[in-house]
Parts: C-alpha cells; sequence; structure tokens
C-alpha cells in the first residue's frame, strides 16, 4: 500500500478516541472524594417498612454517595425523585437471583447481536461485550423538551454559521467572532469557500455532549460536527433493555427511538443531489481497521445501503461510482464517516489511501452529497465553542437555550493571566485535539505538567482553552445487587435534513469504575439506555 | 454487489477448500509412509510438494514429522493450512456484514484451534485427530454457509470459490500423479500398489464413492474415469465444473451482469472436455497434456472473473 493508513480516523467516539474523556476529570478540590454517604431515609411512597425487604433496600443503597453533584435519581435530602419512583420499586421487588438472571441475559443478548468488541491477536476471549450498566438513565418529558429545543436552536445556528463563512463572511465583518480565530483554526477548509452546499446544509449528523451541572442545569460541553459516533450503541442498548425490563418499559411510556436509522436515511435522501429522484446513497467507512467499524456495518445494514471503502469507488468525469459485479453504479449520496484529512489525496492529505481521489471535485461539481459537509470541524473548534451563544445571538436573534460551560480564550491576555496563576484548579485543553489528548486536568496534575503547560499556552496561547472543572451529575448504576451512583453524560443525536430530528434521548455514557469521572469506554466507561418519558 | 465483497467471499472459499486439499493430501502421505514400499519417502513427498502448487521454501529434508508440522503450522509457507485460515478469516474479516454470524463463529473457532498454545501439542500427541478435528471445524462452515446465508450472488460467489479451487487442485494432483499410475503394470496389483490407489482416491476423499460404482475393483483407468468424469461426485472434475458453471449462471441472475463470452466459452469447453470425452480417448491420447489443459482453463476462468467482475477498467465499465 502506498500511503498510510492511520490507526483511527480520529471520531469522537464513545471507545478509545472519544473528545472528552477526561476532561470531564473534574473532581471538586474542595471536597474530598470520600465524603461520607449521608446517612439517609428515603422514602418509597406506601411501602410498608416491615415486610422485610427494607433490609435489600439499606444494604442496596449501602454505598450511595450523596455530596454536592447532582443526582439523577435521588434529592440532596436521599429522598428518590418521582420519575425514578417506578424504577425503584421495581429494583427492590425483583429478588437478587431474578435480577442476576436478567443481567446475564442482557449480556447474552449483547453477546448475541455482535455487539461487541473484538480483540484481535488473542487466543481467546476475542469477542468482549461494550460495557453497559442495567438501569435506564430517566429523562422527564419537560427536561427533554427543553434540551430539543436547546439543541435544535444549536444546530440552526451553526449551520447558519458554516455557511456564512464559507460564502459572504458577515460574521466576520461584524466583528462578532474574529478572523484570526476561523484563519487560524486547524479544520478550516479553505476549498469549501464559495462552495454552495446542497440545501444549504452543512452538518446533517451531531452529536453534542451534555452534562448536568450541580443546579441540574444542562450544559453544553462540546458539539461533535465532524463524524460523531456512538448511535448504534444507543439503539441496541434500547433493544436490549426491552426485552430485559419489558413491563416497566411500558408502564414507563417511554419515547420511541428505534427509527433513528429511517430518519439517517431520510435525512440523507433529501440532501440528494438534484435530478436523481432514487439516489443511490452509501456510507463510507474507512475500514476493518477503524474503531468504530462495528457502528458502520450496523447502520449500513440498518438502512440497507451499501458499506463502501474509498478502494470501492471511482471517479469519472467528476460522477463518483462505485465498483459493483454488475458493471459501476453511481453514486448519489455518501455518508462519509472518514475525517476530511482522508477523504480524497488530490485535495487533502496526500498520503491517506483511506479516501477516493477526485471526490472533492465531484462534491463541487454538484454531482454527488458528502455529508457532513467538508470543513465542519471549524464549528465544533474548542476556541469557536466560547462564542456559540454569540453565534446563535447573532443569527437567529435569540438567547442560547443551553448554555456553555464557562471557556476562558487563552488569546485575551486577561484570561490567560488568570488560567496560568490558577492551572491547578482548571482543564486546560488544546483545541485541535481529541480523545483526551493534549489536556491538563488542573486538581490532577503535577507541578512539572502545570510548567510544561504554561510553556505551551505561552507559545501558542491559540492551541488551548481552558474551563472551570466540573461536578457533573451521577445516575445510579447497578453493581451486583447494590446500587450506586456514577457520573454520566449525554449524547443527543441530531439529524438535520430539510428540517431538525431528534430521537428523543441519546446515548448515555457512565464512568463506571468508582471514583472516576472519565467515560471513553477504553478507560472503564460504559453506556446506559436512556428513557425519555412521555 | 460491491466486487471488493465478491473478491473477498470468493477467496475466503478457495483457501477454505485449499486448506481442505493440504490436509488430506498430507494425511495420506503420512499415513504410505508406514508402509514400506518401492515408493521412497523422498518420491513421496516430492510428489505432495508439487501437488500443493510447490511452495518455494519447502524442500524434503528427511524428517516427515517435521515438514509435516510446516505444512500444519508454518505461516510462511504458501499452501500450509495456518496460512489458508488465516487468509480465509482475513477476507472474511473484510466482509463481516456479509456473511452470518454463524460463519463468522466456525471460522473464527477454526482459527483460534490453529493458534492456540496447546494445537502444537495436540497435533504431536495425535496427528490425525488433530487433522480430523480442523477438517470437521471446515465442513462445518460449509454447512453453516449454506444453510445460514441467503443464496444470492455472495453465496455464489463461495460457491464459485469453492468449486474452482477444488477443480485445479484434482487436475494437478492427477497430472503428478498419472504418469505412475498408467505405468503401472498390467499383473495383478501387490498389496503396495493397492495401497497406493487407495490413497489417491483418499486424496479426494472418494474411495468410498469409487467403491459403490465400481467395487473394490481398483484399476488406474476407473480411478481416472471417476475423478474425472463423474458427475455426480462432489470432489470428480466434472462435478466441480458444473458447479462454476451453475454460479456463473446464477450471479447473473442474482445481480452480477451476464459474464461475458469469453468465460462462458472457457467454462463450456471444459464442460464439454470432461462431458463427451470417454475415458479411452483421453488414455489414446495424451492424458497428461489433457490434465495440463483443464488446469489452464481453469486458470483462464479466474482470471476472467477478475477481470470482469472484480478489477475491470474503469473505461471498459463506462463504455458499456
Amino acid at each position: 500500500m502506498s500511503g498510510t493508513v492511520p490507526s483511527h480516523s480520529g471520531e469522537p467516539l464513545p471507545d478509545a478516541s472519544a473528545g472528552s474523556g477526561n476532561e470531564r476529570a473534574a473532581a471538586k478540590s474542595e471536597a474530598p472524594e470520600q465524603a461520607k454517604p449521608l446517612e439517609v431515609e428515603f422514602d418509597l411512597g406506601t411501602r410498608d417498612q416491615d415486610d422485610g425487604r427494607t433490609l435489600d433496600v439499606d444494604r442496596m443503597f449501602r454505598d450511595y454517595l450523596l455530596d454536592g453533584a447532582y443526582d439523577e435519581m435521588r434529592m440532596p435530602d436521599g429522598s428518590i425523585r418521582p420519575h425514578y419512583k417506578a424504577l425503584m420499586e421495581t429494583l427492590t421487588s425483583l429478588p437478587h437471583e431474578e435480577l442476576q438472571r436478567r443481567k446475564q441475559s442482557a449480556d447474552l443478548s449483547f453477546l448475541t447481536q455482535g455487539i461487541t468488541f473484538t480483540v484481535y491477536g488473542r487466543d481467546e476471549g476475542t469477542e468482549r461485550i461494550f460495557p453497559y450498566d442495567l438501569l435506564p438513565r430517566l429523562i422527564s418529558a419537560s427536561e427533554w423538551d427543553l434540551i430539543e429545543r436547546g439543541l435544535t436552536q444549536r444546530i440552526a445556528a451553526l449551520n447558519h454559521f458554516l455557511r456564512d463563512v464559507y460564502g459572504e463572511a458577515k460574521i466576520l465583518k461584524d466583528g462578532v467572532v474574529p478572523r484570526e480565530l476561523v484563519y487560524s483554526c486547524k479544520h478550516y477548509r479553505r476549498q469549501m469557500c464559495g462552495l454552495e452546499v446542497p440545501r444549504g446544509v452543512y452538518v446533517a449528523v451531531a452529536g453534542t455532549d451534555l452534562l448536568r451541572l450541580r443546579t441540574g442545569e444542562y450544559v453544553v460541553l462540546e458539539d461533535n460536527l465532524r463524524v460523531p459516533s456512538g448511535v448504534s450503541y444507543m439503539l441496541t442498548n434500547r433493544r436490549v433493555m426491552k426485552r430485559t425490563f419489558p413491563q416497566l418499559f411500558h408502564s414507563y411510556g417511554v419515547k420511541p427511538i428505534e427509527h433513528y436509522p429511517q430518519l439517517l436515511l431520510n435525512t440523507l435522501r433529501s440532501l440528494a443531489p438534484e435530478g436523481r429522484p432514487e439516489p443511490n446513497i452509501v456510507l463510507l467507512t474507512p475500514g476493518v481497521y477503524n474503531s468504530a467499524y462495528f457502528e458502520h456495518t450496523y447502520l449500513a445494514r440498518q438502512m440497507g445501503i451499501d458499506l463502501v471503502e474509498g478502494r470501492d469507488l471511482v471517479t469519472h468525469d467528476n460522477v463518483v461510482y462505485m465498483r459493483t459485479t454488475d458493471g459501476l453504479k453511481r453514486v448519489d449520496v455518501i455518508y462519509r464517516r472518514v475525517d476530511d484529512d482522508f477523504s480524497d489525496p488530490l485535495v487533502f492529505r496526500r498520503d491517506s489511501s483511506l479516501g477516493c481521489v477526485g471526490l472533492f471535485n465531484a462534491y463541487r461539481a454538484g454531482n454527488v452529497t458528502v455529508t457532513n459537509a467538508f470543513g465542519t470541524g471549524l464549528a465544533d473548534d474548542k476556541a469557536m465553542y466560547a462564542y456559540v451563544p454569540d453565534i446563535i445571538k447573532y443569527y437567529l436573534g435569540e438567547d442560547a437555550i443551553i448554555n456553555n460551560v464557562k471557556t476562558y480564550l487563552l488569546t485575551d491576555p486577561k484570561s490567560r493571566q488568570h488560567v496560568l496563576a490558577n492551572l491547578d484548579k482548571l482543564v486546560v485543553k488544546a483545541v485541535g485535539e481529541s480523545g483526551g489528548y493534549g489536556m491538563l486536568i488542573g486538581p490532577h496534575s503535577t507541578k512539572a505538567q502545570q510548567e510544561e503547560f504554561a510553556r505551551a499556552i505561552e507559545a501558542n496561547p491559540r492551541n488551548y482553552i481552558a474551563q472551570p472543572t466540573l461536578d457533573f451529575s451521577r445516575a445510579p448504576c447497578l453493581f451486583g445487587s447494590e446500587i450506586e451512583p456514577r457520573h454520566v453524560d449525554l449524547r443527543p443525536y441530531i439529524l438535520f435534513g430539510d428540517r431538525a430530528h431528534i430521537v428523543p434521548g441519546g446515548l448515555t455514557r457512565v464512568a463506571l469504575e468508582k471514583g472516576s469521572l472519565v467515560v471513553n469506554s477504553s478507560q472503564g466507561g460504559g453506556s446506559k439506555d436512556t428513557w425519555v418519558l412521555e | 454487489m460491491l466486487s471488493r465483497v465478491a473478491d473477498s467471499l470468493y477467496w475466503m472459499s478457495r483457501y477454505l477448500e485449499r486448506a481442505e486439499n493440504t490436509i488430506r493430501q498430507l494425511d495420506v502421505t503420512m499415513s504410505l509412509l508406514l508402509d514400506t514400499s518401492e515408493t521412497t519417502a523422498e518420491m513421496r513427498w516430492d510428489r505432495l510438494l508439487i501437488s500443493l502448487g510447490n511452495p518455494t521454501n519447502v524442500t524434503w529434508n528427511g524428517d516427515a514429522e517435521a515438514m509435516a508440522r510446516m505444512l500444519v503450522f508454518d505461516g510462511t509457507v504458501p499452501a500450509s493450512v495456518t496460512t489458508c485460515i488465516n487468509a480465509a478469516r482475513e477476507n472474511a474479516r473484510q466482509v463481516r456484514e456479509e456473511i452470518s454470524t454463524e460463519q463468522w463463529q466456525r471460522l473464527n473457532r477454526l482459527y483460534h484451534q490453529m493458534h492456540s498454545p496447546h494445537a502444537q501439542a495436540q497435533f504431536g500427541a495425535n496427528m490425525n485427530d488433530f487433522l480430523a478435528s480442523v477438517v470437521d471445524g471446515i465442513h462445518l462452515f460449509k454447512g453453516v454457509s449454506d444453510t445460514t446465508m441467503i443464496h444470492g450472488e455472495g453465496w455464489q460467489f463461495i460457491r464459485l470459490g469453492r468449486y474452482l479451487e477444488r477443480a485445479y487442485a484434482t487436475a494437478t494432483l492427477l497430472e503428478v500423479y498419472q504418469e505412475r499410475l498408467l505405468d503401472l503394470p498390467e499383473r495383478e496389483h501387490s498389496g503396495y500398489q493397492y495401497l497406493e490407489l487407495v490413497g489417491l482416491l483418499r486424496c479426494c476423499t472418494s474411495f468410498e464413492a469409487y467403491c459403490q460404482v465400481y467395487t473394490a475393483d481398483l484399476s488406474p483407468d476407473k480411478i481416472l474415469e471417476f475423478l474425472l468424469l463423474n458427475r455426480d461426485f462432489p470432489h470428480a472434475l466434472r462435478y466441480s465444473i458444473d458447479g462454476v458453471r451453475q454460479s456463473l449462471d446464477a450471479i447473473q441472475r442474482t445481480g452480477g451482469r451476464r459474464p461475458p463470452e469469453e468465460l462462458l466459452a472457457s467454462a463450456g469447453k471444459l464442460h464439454a472436455m470432461l462431458r463427451y470425452t470417454t475415458i479411452d480417448e483421453i488414455l489414446e491420447g495424451n492424458p497428461g497434456a489433457f490434465l495440463h489443459t483443464i488446469r489452464e482453463h481453469c486458470q483462464d476462468i479466474h482470471d476472467l472473473l477478475y477481470r470482469y467482475y472484480v478489477q475491470y477498467s474503469i473505461q471498459s465499465a463506462l463504455a458499456v
């Protein structure tokens, strides 16, 4: 092979390369980790306290830590939030053995559905199931309504922004977003300037990471606007949970998410080039070595479209074809799961062998739709993130419905000074990196690391941002027969074709290790099903 | 179907067939070595290696056990069992979504059996059992392939790979053996010669099938007739070529394009050779050349398949 094949395409995703792993490492420095669990009674409604089950309940919650962080299930005084009551009642009414049996059958279900990591080069145990927690995370209808409105607003504004920046650049002329921030962004693609993308949609598939602060307020931690992944885990979690807790699921009235593949397909179809009423839609994968390959095969199968690699595609006269046993077949829409850099060696990285030669020109000519568009990374740059509230205001004339995390731009001398003086308390991130690379977690860092970062910041302030360490919410997880809280985030998936569609829920990632704030599956993180209630 | 997918399925299948062929021939050779006969070990190994395509870095070194180990476990030897199973699995992995879970699991299990830390010891303890269990694994794979996969275009490419590989291997085997086989003097066979003939049949798992057709009356002519011209036995050349032709037809029916005239002609000629030539005609002519022609046609079919379905030029495809 002539070019280099990167080990992964740099997708921010739930496993190896997640964009926001340690950055949730946000232990509050003032509250020691070993804070004693509050001794509380909890209210499980009308249950008789003497029926012998209270003991189980006590044991179940023996190690349930309640401190400053927002708890998804319990109020600060220990009582159960109303929408979690039915779940708790089910759990406490199930005998321990029954719970274990369900856990095992859920494990088996993951295994037989092939939702596994394949560990190669090992003599045994080649297939491991994706770590998950059996208890669903519940989101009430009103909370969801807010999230949905907030994300819809955000995706609309970000698409406006990309169209503007790659077009007339009014927002830069008006000085709302500094020019140098745009032109110094590593994901800015000058090739996209002046190019009209189909229906003006740059980001058709986004995954936005939300956290919940101490107050219970949802905030956006980051937008993933390039090739977000993890949606297959959302879908398979649901399938397994429906089998594991059928009655509970039914009684809760959970909003469905199963139509995601169909919505995605419709979104892709709505972006097809003009005059192609029966578009041939394909999913472009970097191949089997990519850590999200399972997801690529899963989505392709669920949508009934072909899964292609760069080597399956050829271009001729600015038309993209795929090689089939029935000859060349024209390709109209490409759902791209390969990074910009590796998509077309003629235009982007020359040493890439994952892409398709001539793809960009065909795209430019309007003969094929590639989505997400190239250059969308500009809008999920960690420094640009700080401007998203202004971007929303500028294009939509509205205030952001979901706020950002406070972010210090280090190009500003005053902020820089403040950050440098408080490196032991803040989280510093390199703007273009993901997967937890190039990051300093103040409270967990050594003096030497802090000094190293201070030097790096001084040398290139544009390359870094700083945020306060966050104490984000916890949700109950099942460990054996005990329930303990663990930190969780939420990644809803937003589709944007003719309009925004968000299936209710998303991927809840959870730091399964005790005391951990890292939700990456490669570092002891897992996922949970997310139930949005009617 | 994507050309790349068809290609991977085709090779996955060819490699498994090849692994099975290596095992059978190795097994027969090792068991014939137990009997003292006028054929020396060196001659037997030479023949074995030639019929396995003469792997470049292997020569007879006087140690049958070590040689066998090499043909089973050495991943650098082209037709070794490990090499073939590795390659089959790698091809399957590239198209994991196109094959059934059962197929993948069987193949994976086979792979891990070969790479288990106990494999060498098991092989040392009882070579026959070990090889038999690998063949079992391959048969299981074929079984689940036939029962769990849609018999669509992908399955046809699997079938095509299987029969083309088999036809080629059988033709090679017969070409290597025919000279000595037909030179056998017309007298009643000694016990050794009998063993020799049984060995040849067993290389194609055809001893029992032969007996059903011809009784245990072994003669080189009949063996050649059976392995070349029998219509109903799956390891006979004619049967394999019929399988190839059926799959070519089916590929067109299930989504691929119509095979080009050249390809149909090549397969058709091969079919006609095996369908309408009698064994007497073959023996009167030049059996070696006949077998050689068969091999050439198999190679042609492979090349044409590639040129037409997998590695076609863009210009030719656009011209259609």
